[in-house]
């Protein structure tokens, strides 16, 4: 569509505009700025701009964990604390904000993934790394930790050491390996605390030898373990710890359930003797003084005694006997035959 | 051209003028000032405000503070032909800054420079010394018993023993691993073969770290099976400890069995034997008195026991039952 320059340049005309149509040109706008009755002009405005922008770099505001480190020139001067501060323009002055209250964390071995109310970690390819190492009899342990930290001497932290915690991250490693390396694998899952203590005087030695400025609020080890291919191996060991436990505990059992028995029976043995001696013992008493009684009357007529007692015998036995043969003794011709093969003999 | 506006061209150029004769050095820098190339002066160090001809005289920066390196010498073997991964880190500063201008130029080639001093130095350090040098610090004792406290409360005499043998095997391990020199011994001299060479560059080797010491893979394989058989024979020594107590207890079990019952047996006889004895006695006495009487009396006793029943009996008249029937008593 064409756009009708020269009716809206006539229309413009009529209406009385002193320049014209189309947008304002530059230079005109300049002309119009330099026509402004402003002292200076120009020069003034860049000026004053400039102003600004320095002075509003001349305060800041440090916040409650943190200090302000303020450098002239790349000279150090001051530290300023929390609150609203003053300091020479940028380009002459310059702040840096350190949060020294805050504890900062570095973990190892591992990688939180979300910190809600359980944290989950993840183990991903290097961080897994981080934790395996070499135990002092040459095994092999994988050991997470983390290590908390607060920047103590924000002057060190910032310009003593390039990358103050890539420095506090290796050293971390190196101080837990070498620890870790002067322990037995037992000692490594069964005695964190003694490791963690040991790592942190030695961390806290070495970051403090190189100015870091930093200091390690504390150490933790989380759960210490051996590589995944060995840890059947390792549950088997406390398995059979359990084993040969029971296996005394067993032992000792039936030992305890046998032995006393085994004493009550021998009580019971030995009464039961001493209840036959007595029984016995009585017994024999009582026909001893049987037998003397008799004897006693016995003594008085010996001789009518004797019968009387043999006849009494006979009288009981000889009804039962179911065949007697009586012969006379001045007979002499009775061959003596015996016909033993029927019933009836005397059973001894 | 009127007079204000040759003062603001002054002006202009003073401030131009100043403004590249200053120059700001960090607290983290140093710098050494070249003229058209060549050193000029001594290294400045001081942070803060400094001053040098403009133009004419360039401002080359260095870091003051402490640098770190981190090498990978690769696969190391060690003196017993184990092969390890050895990941060292070293902290540098620059302690010559002209030197280092003059010889190395920035730190990225420092890098490369201590790449090639430090790694052979690690390799050569590594391969001298046994694997376990390069990994323990100190010669302490390591602790590699098993027994939790709970099966020592009450030790019987197996156990005793089980711990002075655990005492003897922490020796034999102890000589096992023992060393000479140690991890730290170990960085200390690879910072001296490698600190001489580094002179020349102007750097200072603060020292040399360990970060990780590692199994490469293959050996890490065998490393694992060495682990497992460790853990398995140690798990069958407890399984077999568990049944030599356990047999050990049974057997004392049935040894105090025989020994109480047989005890038992003994008392019993002797009761027995002293009741026996009593009754003999008592008998004797009394049957002493007329063993014919007691004779005569027991025998009429059996005749009754042994002849009732079925038996068929001979007589004479001889016996004195059957003598009256022959004759009377006042036939005689």
């Amino acid at each position: 569509m064409n756009w009708d320059w020269d009716k809206l340049r006539e229309q413009q005309q009529r209406n009385g505009r002193k320049d014209g149509g189309g947008p304002p040109q530059m230079d005109e706008v300049v002309g119009q700025l330099k026509g402004m009755k402003v002292p200076g002009g120009f020069w003034l405005i860049l000026v004053a701009a400039i102003v600004v922008f320095l002075g509003s770099s001349m305060f800041y505001t440090v916040g409650v964990s943190e200090v302000g480190v303020v450098q002239r020139f790349g000279k150090y001067v001051k530290t300023t604390q929390p609150g609203l501060n003053f300091k020479l323009p940028a380009g002459i002055e310059k702040v840096t904000l350190v949060k020294v209250k805050k504890v900062e964390k570095e973990e190892f071995g591992f990688r939180t993934v979300q910190t809600d109310i359980r944290s989950r970690f993840t183990s991903s390819g290097d961080s897994e790394n981080a934790a395996l190492m070499l135990t002092g009899d040459l095994n092999v342990a994988l050991v997470p930790w983390i290590v908390q930290y607060r920047i103590k001497d924000p002057y060190n932290y910032l310009f003593k050491v390039d990358d103050p915690r890539r420095l506090l991250r290796d050293m971390s490693e190196a101080a837990m390996r070498l620890v870790v390396g002067d322990r037995s694998i037992n000692e490594v899952i069964s005695k964190r605390e003694e490791i963690a203590v040991e790592a942190r005087e030695i961390l806290q030695k070495e970051l403090d030898q190189a100015e870091t400025g930093i200091r390690i609020v504390t150490i933790e080890m989380k759960k210490t373990n051996v590589p995944e291919p060995v840890q059947p191996s390792f549950n088997e060991v406390n398995q059979a710890i359990q084993e040969k436990e029971r296996m005394i505990y067993k032992a000792r059992e039936d030992y305890n359930k046998a032995i006393p028995a085994a004493k009550g029976e021998a009580e019971r043995v030995i009464k039961a003797a001493e209840g036959y001696a007595l029984d016995r013992v009585n017994r024999a008493a009582g026909d001893a003084d049987r037998f003397r009684s008799i004897y006693k009357e016995y003594v008085k007529a010996k001789d009518v005694t004797e019968r009387r007692m043999y006849l009494e015998m006979m009288r009981e036995v000889m009804p039962t006997l179911t065949e007697k043969y009586i012969l006379d003794a001045d007979q002499g011709n009775v061959l003596p035959f015996l016909n033993l093969g029927k019933e009836g003999g005397v059973k001894p | 051209m009127n007079s204000k506006n040759l003062i603001g061209i002054v002006l202009a150029v003073l401030v131009f003028l100043v403004y590249s004769a200053a120059y700001v050095v960090d607290e983290t820098e140093q710098a050494v000032v070249t003229q058209f190339g060549k050193v000029v002066g001594d290294p400045v160090v001081e942070p803060g405000l400094q001053f040098k001809l403009p133009f004419v005289q360039m401002v080359n920066y260095f870091p003051k503070n402490l640098q770190e390196w981190d090498g990978d010498p690769g696969q190391i073997p060690t003196l017993d032909k184990t092969y390890i991964w050895v990941d060292a880190f070293a902290r540098w500063r620059i302690a010559d800054p002209i030197r280092f201008f003059q010889t190395v130029g920035n730190t990225l080639s420092a890098q490369a420079r201590l790449d090639d001093i430090i790694d052979p130095a690690i390799r050569n350090l590594v391969t001298s010394y046994s694997l376990v040098e390069t990994v323990r610090r100190t010669d302490r004792e390591l602790d590699t018993s098993f027994e939790p406290a709970e099966l020592s409360a009450d030790p019987t005499a197996a156990e005793k023993l089980a711990v002075a043998e655990g005492a003897s095997e922490n020796e034999a391990i102890h000589t096992k691993y023992a060393i000479k020199l140690g991890r730290e011994e170990i960085t200390q001299r690879i910072l001296e073969q490698a600190q001489p060479k580094l002179d020349g560059f102007g750097i200072e080797l603060v020292d040399v770290k360990v970060k990780r010491v590692n199994y490469v893979e293959q050996v890490r394989k065998s490393v694992y099976d060495r682990m497992i058989a460790e853990r398995r024979q140690i798990a069958e020594k407890f399984r077999s400890e568990g049944k030599g107590e356990a047999q050990k207890i049974r057997g004392e079990k049935e040894r105090e069995l025989k020994r109480i019952q047989s005890e038992a047996y003994r008392e019993a006889q002797k009761i027995k034997g002293e009741a026996d004895g009593k009754v003999t006695r008592t008998l004797g006495e009394a049957y002493g008195i007329d063993p014919e009487f007691y004779s005569f009396q027991q025998t009429l006793e059996s005749y009754k026991d042994t002849l009732k029943g079925n038996s068929k009996v001979v007589l004479s008249t001889d016996s004195e039952f059957l003598q009256y029937l022959k004759r009377r008593p006042s036939q005689n």
